[in-house]
């Protein structure tokens, strides 16, 4: 299985300069996360060193390197929503997914809680992406109201 | 239009129907697809065919006026009326009596701030933003476009740099780098191939002009593309965007497909005999990737880390080949520069920087939405004339512009020019365009705290002035902020932050302090107050916070007692709310809910 989603991603690939990240992308896109497995399979096959791979994989903010919630919620930490108090409405969220401090996910695996620099939709801030739905001028009531909705169409 | 010669086929009343709905990110979220079904579903059932329906429910990108989506014309039979705020239920009582009718709803269209809001700026970069489908081609060549290509293309490549040069025409990224100049280095620099590279990592946290235009108008950048790529000897163009954009992402795979069905891009482009092709290359997530060489650096797969400048990238950049790195906005605006000529641009602005800006203006203002202006333009029009004010009709305490890099400008400065040297006279600086505006009840040692958190977080931590001096700022911003100042503070601050401009290898640490020292600059007596008084002036530190409801502002409604989440507000009808300072959490949920502003 693993081998299959994997060939597929280099099948796209193997030819071009520079395509650590974009293989990473979509690893990530197939595993929902960056399995070791998955990096040492292309190290080998690419000659490229592992390393290589950890070292973007770590840089940047969009890689995981463990497995994520069924439901992914994005606060966008930008300027704007700063500015019109998202901090409070992102804390109540952590708080009612009792997620537990320094973590992002909550233990039942059910929800992920993460933060973005910005999504660029200042113009409805404070601003929510739950499961790639944009959620804009958020209040503690429409937070609960997302996660209720979040909940229902994925469940447990 | 397409829709015109199909439509003959239905109700005559119809016969020139066009429906024009913003599906801009902000439009999506504010619910325009939704908008959209309800016409189409409601337009059948009236008995007009399906693909009619289809051909007059057009999609476009942002107008700019985010504050009022979901947005929609209609233009009925050659005569245009424009709808905010609106709703799928709506929807009925409009194709009822202003489409089957002819009589607008009028409580809906848009009002008097609507027309002042657009009335005030000059729009060139925005003009086709939300008029056109953004995905479709023709739409765009209807219009004119490609015809800058085409003129470009008929041109030796330095007839072109001379053009631009003339314009004035500055990077609209941040620095504002003369573009012609930037172009002539690379076409005289040695090495094959060259690159083109748009930089569409729109990082800072408040500005999202670059998004709006790829949503909005996604051949206008790959124009562009061509006139730069031509112009410096490039055959090959990647756009960096990033991943937090999939929207825009999309629109431009479409616009990079059908623009090489057409012969725009590919082999010979326009029969004549230059080859270019696009490539998108997807961030991943680091705001350090705006920068010049930790851009190259992610685009040939390594970590986003930036590198000592000289050699510059027109020199040595992508794979050590020459390379140019121009802005979204900077490429959107060349295809217009050609076709109406460099004169023609360099009479907008200012005399050192000419042209239009895009601003996004955000924060606690009344129009939030993307702008564009003459540069030059007063702070005060751009925030009373075209903004509207402050929400709630506050007090404004400064506007933040150039995002994290940047600096906050006060409100007793509201008179000054917005163009490149004022903005960096004053301690800021014209960054990509983002405009944070900022009420009386926002902290500014909070705020300063808010950006330096950012940068400390985004630096790459290959130099150590911006890795571990970002950290101790951070370290003491959030030691004021939560009432354990201590007295010399503010001028370690300083201190620390003028060394760490200095010292820094990159644009990121070099401009990481800029947000603490400008607000130092101009309000000191905010960090006074937050270290000696132990006060947070804008009430928004929580550690410095005490609540209390004012009895003579209090009208009783118990918003406040309904948002408490800690059940330490008592409220009866018609008796003013008490805060139970033993249970308090101070988390705000009554500050914010108050709509009398009692709680204080």
């Amino acid at each position: 299985m693993t081998d299959k989603k994997c060939e597929q991603i280099l099948e796209k690939y193997h030819k071009d300069k520079g395509s650590v990240i974009s293989i990473l992308q979509d690893i990530q896109e197939s595993f929902g996360y960056i399995p070791e497995d998955a990096v040492f399979w292309f190290a080998e096959r690419l000659n490229i060193p592992a390393s290589s791979f950890f070292g973007a994989a770590t840089f940047y903010a969009q890689f995981y390197l463990k497995p994520r919630g069924k439901n992914i919620i994005t606060a966008c930490c930008g300027t704007a929503c700063h500015v019109k108090g998202s901090a409070p409405i992102i804390n109540r969220v952590r708080e009612d997914l009792k997620i537990p401090h320094g973590e992002t996910t909550s233990s039942d695996g059910k929800f992920t809680v993460e933060s973005v620099a910005c999504v660029g939709a200042c113009s409805i801030a404070p601003v929510f992406i739950g499961n790639k739905k944009v959620f804009g001028k958020m209040t503690m009531e429409k937070a609960s109201e997302m996660i209720k909705e979040l909940d229902k169409v994925k469940g447990v | 239009m397409p829709s015109e010669k199909k439509t003959k086929t239905a109700k005559p009343i119809i016969d020139d129907l066009i429906i024009r709905v913003c599906v801009g990110t902000g439009g999506l979220a504010a619910g325009s697809q939704e908008v959209i079904d309800e016409f189409a579903k409601q337009l059948k059932a009236h008995g007009i065919k399906a693909d009619i329906v289809k051909k007059c429910v057009n999609k476009t990108g942002c107008r700019g006026f985010c504050a009022k989506d979901v947005l929609a014309d209609i233009i009925l039979n050659g005569k245009s009326e424009t709808y905010q705020l609106l709703t799928p239920d709506m929807v009925g009582r409009i194709v009822e009596e202003h489409i089957l009718k002819g009589e607008p709803v009028k409580e809906w269209l848009v009002g008097s701030e609507y027309h002042a809001f657009h009335d005030k700026q000059t729009k060139i970069l925005l003009k086709q933003c939300g008029h056109i489908d953004p995905e479709d081609i023709d739409a765009y060549i209807n219009i004119g476009g490609y015809e800058g290509a085409k003129k470009a293309l008929s041109q030796k490549p330095v007839e072109i740099i001379e053009e631009i040069k003339a314009s004035g025409l500055r990077g609209r990224g941040g620095a504002g780098f003369p573009t012609g100049l930037k172009w002539d280095i690379c076409s005289k620099a040695e090495g094959y191939p060259k690159y083109l590279i748009c930089n569409a990592d729109e990082g800072d946290p408040g500005a999202f002009m670059d998004r709006s235009v790829i949503e909005g108008n996604p051949h206008s950048v790959l124009e562009g593309m061509i006139v730069g790529g031509y112009a410096i000897g490039a055959n090959f163009g990647y756009v960096y965007i990033r991943a937090e954009y999939p929207l825009a992402i999309q629109r431009l795979k479409i616009a990079i497909a059908d623009a090489r069905k057409k012969g725009f891009l590919g082999k010979n482009i326009i029969k004549s005999g230059f080859d270019f092709d696009i490539r998108i290359k997807e961030g991943a997530g680091a705001f350090i990737c705006g920068e010049e060489t930790a851009l190259i650096a992610s685009i040939e797969g390594k970590r986003g880390m930036p590198r000592a400048k000289p050699p510059f990238p027109a020199h040595k950049g992508l794979w050590g080949k020459p390379t140019v790195i121009n802005n979204v906005e900077t490429l959107s605006t060349l295809p217009t520069i050609i076709t109406q000529g460099a004169k023609w641009f360099s009479s907008i602005g200012t005399e050192k920087s000419k042209g239009t800006k895009v601003f996004a203006i955000t924060g606690k203002i009344k129009n939030t939405g993307l702008i564009e202006v003459p540069m030059g333009m007063s702070l005060r029009e751009i925030v009373y004339d075209i903004g509207g004010g402050c929400e709630r009709n506050r007090a404004l305490k400064a506007v933040q512009t150039g995002g994290p890099s940047g600096g906050c400008i006060p409100a007793s400065h509201i008179d000054m020019p917005v163009d490149y040297e004022s903005l960096a006279g004053i301690g800021s600086m014209m960054g990509s365009g983002g405009m944070v505006v900022m009420d009386d009840t926002t902290c500014m040692v909070d705020m300063s705290k808010f950006f330096l958190s950012f940068t400390q977080n985004e630096s790459c931590g290959k130099c150590t002035p911006c890795r571990i001096g970002t950290k101790r700022m951070l370290e003491i911003l959030t030691r004021i902020t939560e009432g354990k100042g201590k007295e010399g503070d503010i001028d370690l601050l300083v201190e620390l932050g003028t060394n760490i401009k200095l010292t820094s290898l990159c644009g990121l640490g070099m401009s990481a302090p800029n947000p603490v020292l400008s607000t130092i600059r101009f309000f000191r007596d905010e960090y006074e107050a937050h270290i000696k008084d132990g006060i947070c002036p804008a009430a928004v530190c929580k550690a410095l916070r005490r609540y209390t409801v004012s009895v003579d502002l209090c009208k009783m409604c118990g918003k406040c007692f309904k948002a408490c989440p800690s059940g330490a507000i008592a409220w009866e009808k018609k008796k003013p709310a008490v805060i139970d300072k033993e249970k308090c959490i101070k988390c705000g949920a009554c500050y914010e809910a108050c709509p009398f502003n009692a709680i204080l």
